[in-house]
């Protein structure tokens, strides 16, 4: 696999009902030559997918985009993942979208592009959890972290809905707990330009 | 739980030994697909491990079929993205109605949902009777299920509303037989339908047509395949003909993007030359 065309450092960031809030403190205050690749999976209707890419070209430094089949991943993009297709992680540096079943009721499944992403990144990939009323991402940032990625859980307690990143700290998976302002920490102390 | 069954090398050499074996070519699909549909397969059939799969696929031709199944995404609804069959009822269909006979390729049907979604429409504005309509797939069991017309009747509340929301105004349960918890469409819609298998990846062109849809199946397809089968849905698009894809696919980076011109903001491209 040639590892060249593969970004460092790729950070994905998994999230359901109520993540939106915490995405929309952390993203805006994100530090301009951010070198990581960003990538958003969230759950949610697939309708109202430029909705939110709009919201967040708006309020942030880094250039957003929607993920479009194949799109190569470049450093210091924020990505986001349309709704009704799964997100997969190809060893080329591109990205797939997939339109198979459901799992766990959810398209995007978290856990699918964990385990993805995962294969391809290894220890090039940050996973982070935020707030969520399922399960989904729990198992997929298991076997992420088993394959060498660093995982994060926000912490439940910030959590407008704690389920989700709850999941990820019962099963072993989270590697660590952050409030939002520290995973904007964590992401501005990051390799930049 | 999720475990690592396979890697790359490992699905190339399945890949291969279904190439040599069975003339089924795999090997320009997206690999992180396939990777992903071969370890669900692996471990709904529970197989020990990847060797035990292997070997399996290579002494029992008829475990070939399941693979097809299985790792081929035949996901489908009725109407589905109600606003594109709205547009293609509003727009496409004007374009296309003066013609004495009108012929529409679905590649890559599935189990054919949007096929009869096709007929349903095709029926409502006058066109049925001088329409055929290919449907065809690489997969022989789902060219019999779309030929069947059978669909299970808990997804019809589902394809009601997506028929409404298309601008259907028939009572959409008029269109079939409530059996059980099956549904089987009428028949007249069937008599304009063609279901044949067909492979995108050695198969070429069979016809000339008016419309090619061809949605969500570009997708698994890597971009050196993605531009072959472009090419051939090209070659089988009369001029001012239509072309429709999946909402997340383009022609925005194939060579086709010169000579075909996007309607509006639809996954519908219209040949112009």
């Amino acid at each position: 696999m040639e590892k060249g065309i593969l970004v460092e450092d790729l950070v994905l960031i998994g999230g359901s009902a109520g993540s939106l809030d915490v995405l929309l403190q952390i993203l805006p205050a994100l530090r301009p030559d951010v070198q990581a690749a960003i990538i958003l999976v969230l759950h949610r209707k697939a309708t109202s997918e430029t909705v939110l890419t709009q919201l967040l070209k708006q309020r942030t430094n880094l250039p957003v985009r929607d993920v479009e089949e194949k799109d190569r991943i470049w450093p210091g993009v924020i990505y986001v993942s349309p709704g009704d297709y799964h997100l997969l992680f190809e060893s080329d540096g591109t990205l797939s979208l997939d339109d198979s079943e459901r799992i766990l009721y959810s398209r995007p499944s978290i856990d699918v592009s964990f385990e993805s992403a995962a294969m391809v990144y290894g220890s090039r990939l940050t996973c982070i959890l935020l707030s969520g009323a399922n399960a989904d991402g729990s198992e997929g940032m298991l076997f992420a972290r088993k394959e060498g990625a660093y995982t994060i859980a926000q912490t439940p307690d910030s959590a407008e809905l704690p389920l989700m990143p709850k999941a990820a700290i019962d099963n072993g998976a989270a590697m660590i707990e952050m409030q939002p302002s520290e995973i904007l920490s964590f992401l501005n102390s990051r390799k930049h330009l | 739980m999720i475990e690592l069954k396979v890697n790359d090398a490992q699905v190339k050499e399945l890949l291969d030994d279904i190439m040599r074996l069975y003339g089924y070519d795999f090997s320009e699909y997206s690999k992180a697909s396939i990777i992903r549909r071969i370890n669900r397969l692996i471990s709904l059939d529970r197989f020990e491990d990847f060797a035990a799969f292997r070997n399996h696929l290579r002494r029992h031709p008829d475990y070939l079929k399941r693979f097809i199944e299985e790792v081929t995404v035949n996901v489908t609804e009725m109407f589905r993205d109600p606003l594109f069959y709205n547009y293609l009822r509003t727009t496409v269909f004007p374009e296309i109605a003066m013609r004495p006979f009108i012929r529409i390729w679905h590649a890559g049907c599935a189990t054919g949902e949007e096929v009869y979604s096709m007929a349903i429409l095709l029926k409502e504005s006058g066109l049925l009777h001088k329409s055929l309509i290919y449907a065809t797939d690489i997969n022989p069991d789902v060219v019999e299920k779309t030929r069947s017309g059978i669909f299970p009747l808990i997804r019809m509340r589902e394809y009601s509303e997506n028929y409404r929301m298309a601008g259907g105004t028939q009572d959409f349960s008029s269109y079939y037989t409530a059996q059980y918890d099956r549904v089987i469409f009428r028949d007249e819609l069937k008599e304009k339908m063609i279901c044949a298998t067909h492979n995108l990846v050695s198969d070429g062109s069979f016809n000339e047509f008016q419309l090619i849809l061809c949605r969500n199946v570009l997708i698994y397809f890597d971009r050196g395949l993605q531009e072959r089968v472009l090419d051939l849905f090209d070659a089988s698009l009369e001029r001012l003909g239509f072309l429709a894809l999946g909402t997340k696919e383009t022609l925005k980076f194939s060579g086709l993007q010169q000579r075909y011109k996007q309607q509006q903001k639809e996954r519908i491209w219209r040949k112009e030359y």
